[in-house]
């Protein structure tokens, strides 16, 4: 499976999930951004850190 | 009075007498009339609703009443800050078929409340995700040092009516770099407060993690002036902090000697053009800031604001992208699919990275009261260019405008930029602080203007 088999996999899934009816022509450009999201995203989970650590916001009852 | 005219002069001269509000505001509704059909700033323009404020600011005077520090100021927000009346069409199509708000927003009502004069809505990028101040509903904001060049987003119709000489003050939203980036594009002073400080209350929000709103200006004296009006408590923006006013007004004569000023190396100098680079050079030698500084992990922290970004702007438009996915800007709508589609474990670790790189930046600041960086790495890109290059790669414009503002306001510093003096297109040089110290950059980007190595200029083509 090629990256853009794998993109395009995962945009027909998900936007059937979410019930997103996606036009052919945004495809393309869709794959572009998902590619760069999942570049970044990658880059944040490479960085190890404790379980203990919370996240930023914290809610103030 | 002039187009340039700062608001602090035209509020001395509403409240001693010498020039009438309703003076003040048939004049800048004049030069919007003139010079919006070139600049495309204002997307709704509040004559009436003016007209009526001002003549009641000329009868509370003559009744002796005090008028307040921005007594007279005409301002304006950028479209997705609710203006009683009008649907806060944040930049979209889609939010013109919202009922109209019910109320100003909180920051409307404290600049009021000081005397300033709401004289319209402004132009900004598609539901603020945006670094450029296009628009595919409403055209593209103009940047009036350059009309065939990009104002910068998303707040663009606030750069270009502030540098434009439309107002003197307009307020925009910085998620990303959103104030920041037209006001180094348009050659203005503009901050991004500390996250939590101003009230977003009655604004059509992003990403609730990182959102914030703020002034734009052409002196620094102004910009202080409408963040003292501005701040406090406020129980309708759950972020808002519980923090009394702060005023910076009376810190500004301090100046900056004394205070420790150190360069953001590495990652802020990675892929900057000449231009940017120069700017931040000439800052530094002006302050005598000779110490360099590493944000660790800064490209990883502008990766995980940008997973924020994107998952929490998808899932605040989610029900509109199945619905009425066609009524978006093209390049927003596939941006936040793909943002839809990322896997939620990456959202959460993105929000654990965040509480790392704070405590990592805070510590950056013993020792430091403040940390230049360029604003952005390039001066204002030609409307329609769709790339540049970055660090020797030519990469995608939109989202990459914002490298160097991005890792900043992710974990909510304070940041004034400061448009520094040239002959070429501006370019601005961001004076970042520790939380809560908007006093420090202020106190620095005034002592820059004091000694002319900041300067708002005026275009040269605008009369």
């Amino acid at each position: 499976m090629t990256e853009i088999d794998e993109l395009d996999a995962l945009i027909d899934a998900g936007t059937a999930v979410l019930g997103i009816a996606v036009a052919p022509e945004w495809r393309e450009q869709i794959r572009l951004h998902l590619a760069i999201s999942l570049r970044h995203a990658a880059a944040v989970e490479a960085f190890p850190l404790p379980d203990e650590t919370d996240p930023a916001p914290v809610f103030q009852a | 009075m002039n187009d340039w005219t700062t608001a602090s002069s035209i509020a001395a001269a509403v409240q001693d007498g010498s020039v009438s509000a309703s003076e003040v505001t048939r004049a800048a509704l004049g030069r919007i009339e003139r010079h919006n059909p070139s600049l495309n700033a204002f997307t709704s323009v509040t004559a009436e609703r003016a007209i009526t404020r001002a003549r009641a600011l000329g009868d509370a005077r003559v009744a002796g009443t005090p008028l307040g520090p921005l007594a007279g100021v005409p301002f304006a927000v950028k479209n997705l800050i609710d203006i009683a009346g009008l649907p806060t069409r944040a930049g979209s199509r889609i939010n013109r078929t919202r009922p109209p708000a019910a109320a100003d927003a909180t920051l409307i009502a404290r600049l009021e409340a000081a005397g300033a004069v709401l004289v319209g809505a402004l132009n900004m990028g598609e539901y603020a995700y945006d670094f450029t101040g296009e628009n595919s509903h409403d055209g593209p904001s103009r940047n009036p040092h350059d009309l065939t060049r990009m104002t910068g987003g998303s707040s663009g119709g606030s750069g270009g009516a502030v540098a434009g000489g439309l107002v003197p003050l307009a307020l925009g939203s910085d998620t990303n770099g959103s104030i920041r980036v037209p006001a180094s594009f348009c050659g203005l002073f503009g901050l991004k407060p500390t996250f939590g400080r101003l009230s977003r209350a009655g604004s059509f929000p992003f990403v609730a993690s990182l959102d914030h709103l703020g002034p734009l200006a052409r002196s620094v004296a102004d910009l202080a002036l409408a963040y003292d009006a501005m701040q406090g408590p406020d129980p309708l923006d759950p972020a808002c902090a519980q923090r009394a006013c702060e005023p910076a007004v009376p810190t500004l004569p301090h100046g900056a000697g004394g205070l420790r000023i150190a360069v953001a190396g590495g990652y802020f100098q990675d892929g900057a053009s000449p231009e940017a680079l120069q700017a931040a050079a000439r800052v530094a030698d002006a302050l005598s800031a000779t110490q360099t500084v590493e944000l660790p992990e800064a490209a990883r922290a502008r990766s995980a604001a940008y997973v924020i970004t994107t998952t929490e702007g998808a899932a605040l438009h989610l029900e509109r992208l199945r619905t009425r996915a066609d009524e978006f800007d093209p390049d927003v709508r596939d941006r936040l699919i793909a943002g839809a589609l990322l896997p939620a474990p990456f959202a959460v670790q993105a929000q654990k990275f965040r509480r790392w790189y704070r405590d990592a930046v805070l510590r950056c600041f013993a020792g430091i009261d403040a940390i230049i960086a360029p604003a952005t790495p390039t001066t204002a890109p030609l409307i329609g260019q769709k790339t540049f290059v970055l660090d020797g790669v030519e990469v995608p414009l939109r989202p990459n405008i914002g490298v160097y503002t991005q890792p900043i306001s992710f974990i909510g510093l304070p940041v004034v930029v400061v448009p520094v003096a040239t002959d070429a297109l501006p370019i601005g040089v961001q004076i970042i602080a520790p939380p809560w110290r908007e006093d420090i950059a202020l106190r620095i980007a005034c002592d820059l203007e004091q000694r002319g190595i900041a300067e708002a200029r005026h275009p040269a083509g605008m009369a």
